[in-house]
């Protein structure tokens, strides 16, 4: 009975996606479009609290609840003070900051769940470490865009950059190709995790570092993709379909709206993420 | 070929549910004003909160007798995923009443 009710609650809240992000294309009934949107979530979020169980079939404890509330709280007070607060010319940066913390989130749920991953079953480790990487990259990354909007980190550029950053790719696959396929525990490998953990929160930071300060929107329109999909394979973990839905559909959104700035500013994406080479590019652009 | 086809067996619905989003998701907003590509962002980083049912999930499972790593690093997922939500969707909210008044 429960089970059913959060499957359907979680069907309504997945079409209240949909139909919210509908909305918000268009300008009368943008406003609308995000009420819907956050009503989803806010239903998704309870009905997951009071209803979902584990495996086994047990609830979540009472305890448990009081730890969740109060984190939401906590969540909600600062997340509520701080979008009110914050100056109107300040919101592209603030945007930034809070798809980082979503990105936080994901990896850290990825990270957590690492050691409940069946190692024997590839898809099961793929989605964990893909969670992990995508998620740490988005934090990282957003992080730095936060911190160039705010005026707070400079453009670094040096021509050895790319050569770097595709190193460090080359890495994250290697490792996850590893950690795959090594046969070990999830204990024994808890080195190669946390080591992936951090070379790709540093391919974040070396990833944005440097694109130019007028490219940032579309670079957080790309980030933004990149925590949906990293919502969706956390989504995968625990086999549940509103994260699923929820987090590709804002991974395909987020990229075709990464597409569309790119297009309204006459660039490829190509060329704002490698071409650009930093403060040049973006004077180009201007 | 046969593997391929029995791993998509095996996943069929996850299958569908992606290939499906993908579409939607490119569908709903192709048509999006460039006015409303900011807030549109904003918006839709609010929906990529949806990780905070996998926070929910995990500090709810949580085994509270000692106080774990999994308990600490879940508590803090819940408030970033909580953050991401209210945050995304406030931020959203203020940018396109700014938009309402200046049309006017």
């Amino acid at each position: 009975m429960g089970e059913s009710i959060l499957e359907l609650s979680y069907l309504i809240s997945a079409l209240l996606f949909v139909f919210g992000l509908k909305l918000l294309s268009h300008p009368e009934t943008a406003r609308r479009g995000n009420f819907y949107a956050g009503s989803g979530m806010v239903l998704a979020m309870f009905t997951t609290l009071l209803l979902h169980r584990d495996a086994s079939g047990n609830g979540i404890a009472l305890t448990n609840v009081w730890i969740i509330l109060s984190a939401l709280t906590i969540g909600s007070v600062i997340g509520w003070v701080v979008a009110r607060r914050v100056k109107m010319t300040a919101m592209p940066q603030l945007v930034s900051f809070f798809n980082a913390t979503g990105g936080a989130a994901s990896a850290l749920v990825a990270l957590l769940e690492f050691p409940n991953a069946d190692m024997g079953n590839y898809e099961s480790v793929l989605v964990t470490i893909l969670g992990l990487i995508i998620g740490s990259i988005a934090f990282s990354g957003s992080m730095i865009a936060y911190g160039k909007l705010d005026g707070k980190v400079k453009d670094i550029t040096s021509g050895m950059m790319t050569y770097v950053n595709l190193f460090l790719l080359v890495t994250v696959v290697a490792l996850s190709v590893y950690i795959m396929i090594s046969g070990q525990t999830p204990e024994q490998l808890n080195w190669a995790i946390y080591l992936l953990l951090g070379i790709s929160l540093f391919y974040g930071v070396m990833f944005v570092m440097p694109i130019g300060g007028a490219d940032m929107p579309v670079v957080i329109s790309l980030l933004n993709s990149f925590t949906g999909i990293a919502a969706a394979m956390a989504g995968f973990i625990y086999s549940n379909q509103a994260m699923i839905l929820g987090g590709i559909l804002v991974g395909a959104a987020g990229t075709i709206l990464t597409l569309l700035m790119c297009k309204a500013m006459n660039r490829s994406l190509m060329n704002v993420i490698i071409g650009a080479f930093g403060a040049n590019g973006a004077a180009a652009a201007n | 070929m046969e593997q391929i086809l029995a791993y998509f067996f095996t996943y069929k619905e996850a299958i569908f549910i992606i290939a499906l989003s993908i579409f939607v998701g490119i569908e709903v907003i192709s048509h999006v004003p460039s006015v409303l590509h900011t807030p549109l962002m904003s918006g839709a980083n609010a929906i990529s909160g949806v990780i905070i049912i996998g926070g929910i999930i995990l500090v709810g499972h949580a085994d509270t007798s000692t106080l774990s790593l999994e308990l600490i690093l879940g508590f803090f997922a819940v408030i970033f995923a909580t953050l991401n939500v209210v945050g995304g969707f406030v931020v959203t909210d203020r940018m396109l009443e700014m938009f309402k008044k200046k049309k006017k």
